[in-house]
């Protein structure tokens, strides 16, 4: 049995207990002894994986099992991990671990809600382990679906609206999706044999040009919904503003990085061809997304739109690399979903950790408040200026090496939308500077905020672990970033064998 | 003999049925209920157990494994629907005519199991009316309600006309082939303009059946005003034969025109999925609701078969195991709610999870297994039934059957949004389920999950299914 099973295993033993628990305090105990277990799990999967490869193990994929599951249609239960998917499964249970400690407070249905939010999580861990096209767009719905409870039972605001613009949202994207999964699983094998969706499989098959083109932008829109590609962003600020934090917490830090993954991982890998002939139109989306989103957050006055506006601009920028299709950028992809994973994940912690306090989301009705809690104070202009990319921080690490990678093209093209692109940090500077300037400092709007208390201790551990993470990045990026490169060369040999040589 | 064991099974419990009724007293009636089931269940017991196949009568009868399958399959949604009925048959006012229920459920399901072995079309014929004429009974049995009433009367006519129209197409192909077995018409029907005619009367009647669009305005009207457990059997038991014995005709009598039914099937579907789905958002009656679902669904069995292979036939039939489930799921929970409480309506559902935390569960599992949404496992139906399709490069075809999902998502949504998100001042009292319908909805739930993780269930109907295209 593979060591992977248990990211399955772990989250279903813990809704397991949930059920059976009697008090809440109890299925809270048991969902933070669930993740716990699962964080440490991760823990030792990437110290296994880096010990695996510095004794020379130089498979593709570690740590596979394959099991047949429909055997007429040659559908497979087939798992495995390189070292993105690492890295992903990484952000993955940091993210759960801390949004379990930030929905400390829930009070209506906390059974109910647990186990949501695990079997939310169960449907990430299995999606970022999955290498048979079939089991992976089955976790991808299962990650999905939780969302629309999630945020219609424990939302706030126009909660009902944005559940259910979310959900069908989400859900038509995975439409596209289905549909050019079953056009890759039909061209599997064009020179005869056994049809498969055999992820590794297919990728050492060419595929015929004329399918690539049709099903590319089926399989690139369609993840590409879930990461935010304009103009299909629309879901996330609604979606995000609506839901209860530990909700937006993993929504914006994990969930759409399926997107952005799966765009990189099915879309451009095994349809390389269509990618590089494609790519233009979706470098523009993604361009103007990037902007977009940046100066979209400049004009909210709600936290939570604010940040979601963030992420618009921020996954943008992971689908504007992925497009870029060169390690370098790749590389920065990766790197800049799991740094924006835990970024926007603190983010959110922090705004519902505030809005808890002051029961207001608009920043004009703050103020000062870094006099009464210095603790979430902080925790918040660490949060921005990773976000705006300072270095030292995950962000400036990402950003950076997209920047460079994208730059590297020298054509007229790509050299204006890197610009362009790259002039969104000067964006994100003024928001996140202004919403700290006007939140944090100055003098207290209103008296009753004098009585507000600092973090409690479940807040605290929520911030620490997401601050921990991104400054384990920022300082020490290079084990981070070797482990990515390490995954990414087969995908770049492939991606570059079929594409015109660029640069 | 063996060869016909399961109709000779059924009509074996219709008569001690009967029988029992005779003899027992009238304040013993409501026994009749468990003995129904348990004799059904052997029924059903006995089924899967493996015959010999062959011919009978001259040929007019037939059995294989794959038809004994896709009876085992019927035997179970009737079963199903046996235990569901069981609740509102103790009602004081059905309570004198539990054994005419029964008697009645079973001669459907005796008529449709001949129609499925059948080997000619006059065989076919009888098969078709013995399944339908009890049904309008049925349809019609709360006779103190107009509502019902209305619907036996809808559901007289429409099948009246539907088969009078089924009747003149095969006329038409007697006529031009001279012959009614199946294994002589289908070598003779080579698609000349008469026979084609005949073909389009032949699915024009079954197509009332199966209610697809156009044929399907009785749909609604006849499952809101029938019992909630006929409605549930019309639209899984029922539908699900003529599906089957659709299938079996398309790809093996009339297999010389494929070419131009699947056209005509395009067609169909893409009208039958989206009429559905456009007109189930609007509904507010639950019953009528699922009736739109289910003429949707019905417009998704087809996409197996335009699919035109061994393949095809299995997701048809896979899909139809797994809607068994689903629907009689849904169903189940509109049933008790609505014998206990009279509600019927979407409204009335709201804050259902506060009250009855099991029955919005297991609804909402139900309407995800309609949706086709993991791990349940109208997923794997919808997924194989597309696949299917795609195999024969419609990739277009399968597109617009994807959005539809995303439709039907929306409103089976809608309930789901009443019975977790909303709140009501008035909800649905706590109440407690009677044993046999929590047995029905524990039936369910069981086979929603079973049939798609376990993959054997597929494998099994593929390998029966092998031969037949």
């Amino acid at each position: 049995m593979s060591f992977l099973l248990l990211f399955i295993v772990i989250p279903v033993l813990t809704v397991i207990g949930i059920f059976f628990s009697k008090s809440h305090m109890q299925v809270k105990w048991t969902a933070v002894l669930g993740m716990s277990c699962q964080l440490i799990t991760a823990g030792i999967l990437i110290y296994l994986f880096l010990a695996a490869r510095a004794a020379g193990n130089t498979a593709e994929i570690l740590f596979s099992q394959d099991m047949v599951w429909y055997k007429n249609l040659n559908i497979h239960f087939f798992i495995g991990v390189d070292g993105v998917s690492v890295a992903m499964i990484g952000l993955t249970s940091i993210v759960i671990f801390a949004g379990i400690f930030a929905s400390w407070d829930v009070t209506d249905l906390p059974r109910e809600f647990f186990t949501s939010l695990i079997l939310l999580s169960a449907g990430v861990f299995g999606f970022f382990i999955s290498l048979d096209l079939f089991t992976l767009f089955l976790f991808y719905e299962i990650a999905v679906i939780p969302m629309y409870l999630l945020i219609g039972i424990w939302g706030s605001g126009p909660r009902h609206y944005s559940a259910m613009k979310l959900t069908l949202m989400l859900m038509g994207g995975s439409a596209l999706i289905m549909l050019g999964l079953l056009g890759l699983y039909f061209n599997s094998a064009p020179n005869g044999g056994p049809l498969t969706f055999n992820l590794i499989q297919i990728s050492k098959v060419a595929i015929p040009m004329p399918a690539q083109r049709f099903f590319f932008p089926f399989l690139f829109v369609g993840f590409g919904v879930l990461g935010a590609l304009f103009p299909f962003h629309t879901w996330s600020p609604d979606g995000h503003a609506s839901a209860p934090t530990a909700v937006s917490m993993l929504h914006a830090g994990v969930l759409m990085k399926l997107g952005g993954y799966g765009c990189y991982r099915v879309a451009v890998f095994l349809l390389p061809g269509a990618a590089h002939e494609m790519a233009w139109i979706f470098l523009i989306l993604t361009t103007i997304g990037v902007i977009y989103g940046a100066f979209g957050a400049i004009w909210q006055k709600d936290l939570k739109y604010i940040n979601a506006y963030s992420s618009v601009s921020h996954c943008a920028l992971v689908l504007f690399a992925v497009l870029m299709m060169n390690q370098t950028a790749m590389n920065g992809a990766i790197m800049q979903m799991i740094s924006h994973g835990i970024m926007t994940a603190l983010f959110f912690a922090l705004i519902g950790m505030i809005y808890g306090r002051t029961h207001t989301r608009y920043i004009n009705e703050m103020g000062g408040l870094m006099k009464v809690m210095p603790f979430l104070g902080v925790a918040y202009v660490i949060g921005g200026l990773a976000s705006l990319g300072l270095p030292g921080f995950s962000g400036f690490v990402a950003e950076m090496t997209i920047f460079v990678g994208s730059f590297q093209h020298n054509d007229v093209f790509h050299r204006v939308a890197t610009i362009i692109a790259a002039s969104s940090i000067v964006v994100t500077a003024v928001y996140i500077l202004r919403v700290v300037g006007i939140l944090l400092m100055g003098k207290i709007k209103n008296p009753e905020f004098n009585h507000i208390t600092d973090a409690k201790w479940f807040d605290r551990m929520s911030v620490v672990t997401l601050i921990l993470g991104i400054t384990a990045i920022g300082l020490a990026p290079l084990w981070l970033s070797d482990m990515i490169n390490n995954g990414l060369v087969p995908v770049m040999q492939r991606i570059l064998m079929a594409g015109p040589v660029i640069h | 003999m063996l060869i016909m064991r399961h109709e000779l099974l059924l009509i074996a419990i219709t008569v001690i049925l009967l029988l029992v009724e005779i003899f027992l007293p009238g304040d013993k009636k409501s026994r009749v209920i468990t003995l129904a089931i348990l004799l059904m269940t052997a029924v059903l017991i006995l089924g899967f157990v493996p015959g010999p196949s062959g011919t009978l009568f001259g040929g007019m009868y037939q059995t294989t494994a794959l038809i004994s399958m896709l009876k085992n399959i019927l035997n179970i949604g009737a079963l199903i629907v046996m235990i569901q009925s069981a609740d509102w048959l103790r009602k004081p006012e059905n309570k004198e005519k539990i054994s005419e229920y029964y008697i009645l459920l079973l001669s459907t399901l005796i008529g449709m199991q001949y129609m499925l072995s059948s080997g000619d079309f006059l065989m076919f014929y009888l098969g078709l009316e013995l399944a339908t004429i009890p049904l309008a009974a049925l349809a019609a049995f709360e006779r103190f309600k107009e509502k019902s009433a209305e619907a036996g009367v809808k559901f007289i006519f429409s099948s009246a006309l539907s088969s009078g129209i089924l009747l003149y197409g095969l006329s038409m192909i007697y006529g031009t082939t001279g012959t009614l077995y199946f294994a002589e018409v289908g070598p003779a029907f080579t698609g000349t303009p008469l026979q084609v005619l005949g073909f389009i009367f032949f699915f024009a009647g079954m197509a009332f059946k199966i209610s697809l669009v156009p044929f399907h305005l009785w749909t609604a009207d006849v499952y809101e005003g029938a019992p909630v457990n006929i409605s549930s059997y019309l639209s899984v038991v029922s539908k699900g034969a003529a599906a089957f014995i659709l299938t079996i005709l398309l790809f093996t009598v009339f297999s010389k025109i494929a070419l131009m039914w699947s056209n005509v099937l395009y067609i169909i579907i893409i009208l039958t999925i989206t009429m559905g789905n456009l007109f189930a958002i609007r509904q507010q009656n639950l019953k009528r609701f699922l009736a739109f679902s289910s003429i949707a669904q019905a417009g998704f069995i087809l996409l197996g078969i335009i699919g035109q292979s061994q393949y095809g036939m299995t997701t048809v039939i896979y899909f139809v195991l797994v809607y068994i489930f689903s629907n009689l799921g849904a169903f189940g929970v509109v049933s008790i709610i609505s014998n206990r409480t009279g509600c019927e309506t979407i409204n009335d559902y709201d804050g259902l999870y506060r009250t009855n935390p099991r029955l919005a569960m297991m609804m909402m599992l139900s309407l995800f297994s309609l949706a086709g949404i993991p791990p349940v496992a109208g997923f794997f139906g919808k997924f194989f039934l597309f696949a299917a399709a795609a195999n024969h490069g419609l990739y277009i075809l399968v597109l617009i059957a994807i959005i539809n999902t995303i439709i039907s998502l929306y409103y089976y949504l809608l309930v789901i949004k009443a019975m977790f998100l909303n709140r009501s001042d008035r909800p649905i009292p706590k109440f407690k389920s009677d044993f046999y319908t929590s047995l029905g909805l524990i039936l369910c739930l069981a086979g929603i999950f079973a049939v798609g993780i376990a993959s054997t269930i597929f494998e099994a109907i593929n390998g029966l299914s092998f031969g037949l295209y």
